[in-house]
């Protein structure tokens, strides 16, 4: 039984070692939880699990293995992996989708939570289970007129109700963890140099000229160490990088949060780099800066980061005067001024929101990934981006 | 219920009130000889926690207030360097014995002293990254060289060692594994009742309502950038006493806003409430269900 909660902690994602496990196990020996099942509760989290944000799964995992009962019927990772990749099954004829039963939400929902209770593996096809592509009135990618969609993109029309969303309303309250992981991320944005006011003993030095000066002190100082990284960050805003906000603005929250950076400057732009960077989000002519003079300013040293999704219409990137907004036209085309940014500035890389998945599909993201480093937009790609930033170049 | 192998029993102390399951979490780690990590909300009381926890197991107490520039080494000891160079050049003992010269940091005095003691490493979230990782060998064996004189301490009792942490940065999973974890909630209206209680030991029971209602209607208010914490509303009831406000005049605005609200954004927050004729909620009933008495 203890067994089961150890493995059923890991399976939910929890973070448990032996070395913990070991420790309540050592606890209970000592009889420290008084053979009370609230307290043995209480003594078995203080030991295995090491964050409040595991604690929801501990409470699932202790009720099933202790109570015998079922975890909370709610949306767990699990049943969104299920249903991550739509496969693609043969249309179903008008009268395939008039002979499935109309269900009302309600009922729907019901059947919902009975049918998520009883099924304990993947599933695609078929027509009861919840899963990818089929006929069930549950899942993604179906095709009941009345369905209920989990997660995953919008494609079909018919999805009444997107169940889906309740769970990422759950995960907002996670909203500070995802900043510190990526705090954790860009604290390797750092390139430490002695550079400034002399102001730090140095000790080694300052030994090495007293004997040198026979015994008569000699203090010597040096600059204290700091990081020397000056960060440009260039961000696409609006149109198709609306549904990125979220995690857009973590990165942007984090930045400013980040008091190691020497010099950090963030100007926005859409779609496409031209003649002109705003120093707002609201892209108007009384915050435009023209680009070639952020280019004159910063020297080669600035780190460069963009943040956009790089899929736009080849003829915003390749045309003259290929920017859609009509008030500011620029003459020269984006693919140019990416090509002297690329050029001017030693370290530059570009951070895509979209799944890696989706790169290769558009035409624009292809060239523009031929100029930058692409990363994807979360906490493991920004390690990547960090490390292509200030790292050893490969 | 059996209390085994006879070790002192942390139960909490008069003037701080431990839920069951803190207590709990402390006399793990003090049996399990384990640090104890522990998070929560600010003002919940967790550095006060070490505090209590020496006086309710009569020992005593070393702190070790962590910040961005702390080094692990500190902790240990320091080898003042510079006072041996400064001796030796204008002759002020002896130059020879560099053990005068090593100064114990609080961890290092915890280990050498000859009794048991409450070592209390606070925010440990505040240093670098790397710096619970560098203590993970001195707290698994409790023991360090000091390299310059070759001398091993060695801890003789050791010391029942609590972290705190605000959760600013993650801390390392090694050092995480060898925790025993506790995240102090915050305290539901009943707690919160017996804590005012060891503050403010003769409050009027209508006022104490009134006081809470407000209190915990404000950190439902979503608008509100930093919630109000326990302490804040401690010194808040300590201005309403001193001031003499009477139950009823609680009821329709709240006074010394200042004591609760921190953030100019959140007093404006507040003021438009007032402005758009919000009013506030008088009754238990009216702060919703989980609320109810």
């Amino acid at each position: 039984m203890f067994l089961e909660l150890f493995y059923g902690l890991r399976d939910e994602g929890v973070p448990v070692a032996l070395q913990e496990w070991m420790t309540m196990l050592e606890a209970v020996k000592r009889g420290l939880h008084g053979s009370n099942l609230l307290r043995f509760y209480h003594l078995a989290r203080a030991c295995l699990v090491k964050s409040e944000t595991y604690f929801d799964a501990f409470d699932r995992v202790f009720a099933r293995v202790f109570r015998g009962v079922e975890g909370t019927l709610d949306l767990t990772d699990e049943v969104l992996e299920w249903l991550r990749d739509p496969k693609n099954f043969p249309r179903l004829s008008p009268e395939e989708l008039a002979a499935l039963e109309r269900l009302t939400a309600d009922e729907l929902m019901q059947r919902f939570l009975e049918t998520l209770a009883e099924q304990t593996e993947r599933h695609d096809g078929g027509d009861r289970w919840i899963g990818t592509g089929g006929r069930s009135p549950y899942g993604h990618g179906g095709q009941h007129p009345t369905g209920i969609r989990i997660g995953g993109a919008g494609g079909g029309r018919s999805a009444m109700k997107v169940a889906g969303e309740r769970r990422f309303r759950e995960y907002r309250t996670d909203v500070a963890l995802d900043v510190r992981q990526i705090r954790v991320a860009l604290r390797r944005l750092r390139q430490l140099t002695r550079t400034g006011l002399a102001t730090e003993l140095d000790l080694d030095e300052t030994i090495d000229e007293t004997c040198r000066n026979a015994g008569e002190i000699e203090l010597v100082f040096r600059p204290p160490r700091r990081n020397d990284v000056r960060l440009l960050l260039l961000m696409d805003v609006g149109g198709t990088m609306e549904p990125y906000y979220e995690p857009v603005s973590q990165l942007l929250t984090a930045l400013h949060e980040e008091r190691g950076l020497r010099e950090f400057r963030p100007y926005y732009f859409h779609n496409c780099i031209y003649d002109h960077v705003y120093t707002q989000a609201r892209l108007i002519r009384a915050n435009a800066v023209p680009t070639g003079n952020l280019l004159h300013h910063l020297d080669e040293r600035w780190k460069v980061a963009i943040v956009g999704d790089a899929a736009m219409h080849p003829t915003e990137l390749l045309e003259p005067h290929g920017g859609i907004n009509p008030h500011s036209t620029s003459p020269t085309p984006g693919i140019a001024w990416l090509h002297r940014v690329a050029g001017h500035f030693q370290r530059a890389v570009w951070i895509n929101p979209d799944e890696r998945e989706l790169w290769d599909r558009t035409h624009t993201t292809r060239l523009i990934r031929r100029l930058f480093p692409m990363f994807r937009l979360s906490v493991d790609g920004l390690g990547d981006a960090v490390q292509a930033l200030v790292g050893a170049r490969v | 219920m059996g209390e085994p192998n006879g070790f002192h029993r942390f139960k909490g102390t008069p003037s701080y009130i431990a839920s069951g399951p803190l207590v709990d979490a402390v006399n793990c780690a003090v049996a399990l000889e384990r640090p104890l990590l522990i998070k929560g909300e600010p003002g919940t009381g967790k550095t006060l926690l070490a505090t209590h926890v020496a006086e309710g197991l009569c020992m005593p107490m070393l702190s070790w207030y962590i910040k961005s520039t702390s080094k692990a080494a500190e902790g240990l000891y320091v080898y003042d360097t510079v006072q041996r160079l400064n001796d030796s050049r204008f002759g002020g003992g002896n130059v020879a014995d560099i053990r005068r010269y090593i100064k114990l940091g609080p961890l290092g005095r915890a280990f050498a002293a000859p009794e048991r003691h409450v070592l209390l490493i606070d925010e440990i979230d505040k240093a670098d990254l790397e710096f619970p990782n560098d203590l993970l060998r001195e707290l698994d064996e409790m023991r360090f060289t000091i390299i310059e004189t070759s001398e091993e301490v060695i801890a003789r009792e050791r010391p029942v060692v609590v972290v705190t942490s605000n959760n600013e940065k993650e801390l390392p999973d090694a050092f995480l594994r060898r925790c025993i974890f506790h995240y102090i909630e915050f305290p539901d209206a009943a707690l919160m009742k017996r804590i005012v209680a060891v503050h403010h030991p003769n409050l009027d029971t209508t006022l104490l309502d009134q006081v809470l209602i407000k209190f915990y209607w404000l950190r439902e208010q979503s608008e509100l950038r930093k919630k109000p914490s326990t302490s804040e509303l401690i010194d808040w009831i300590s201005a309403l006493l001193r001031a003499g406000i009477t139950p009823d005049q609680i009821e329709a605005h709240i006074p010394f806003l200042g004591a609760l609200l921190k953030k100019e954004q959140d007093a404006d927050a507040l003021q438009r409430h007032d402005l758009k004729g919000g009013r506030y909620p008088t009754r238990w009933s009216e702060l919703g269900p989980r609320y109810n008495q």
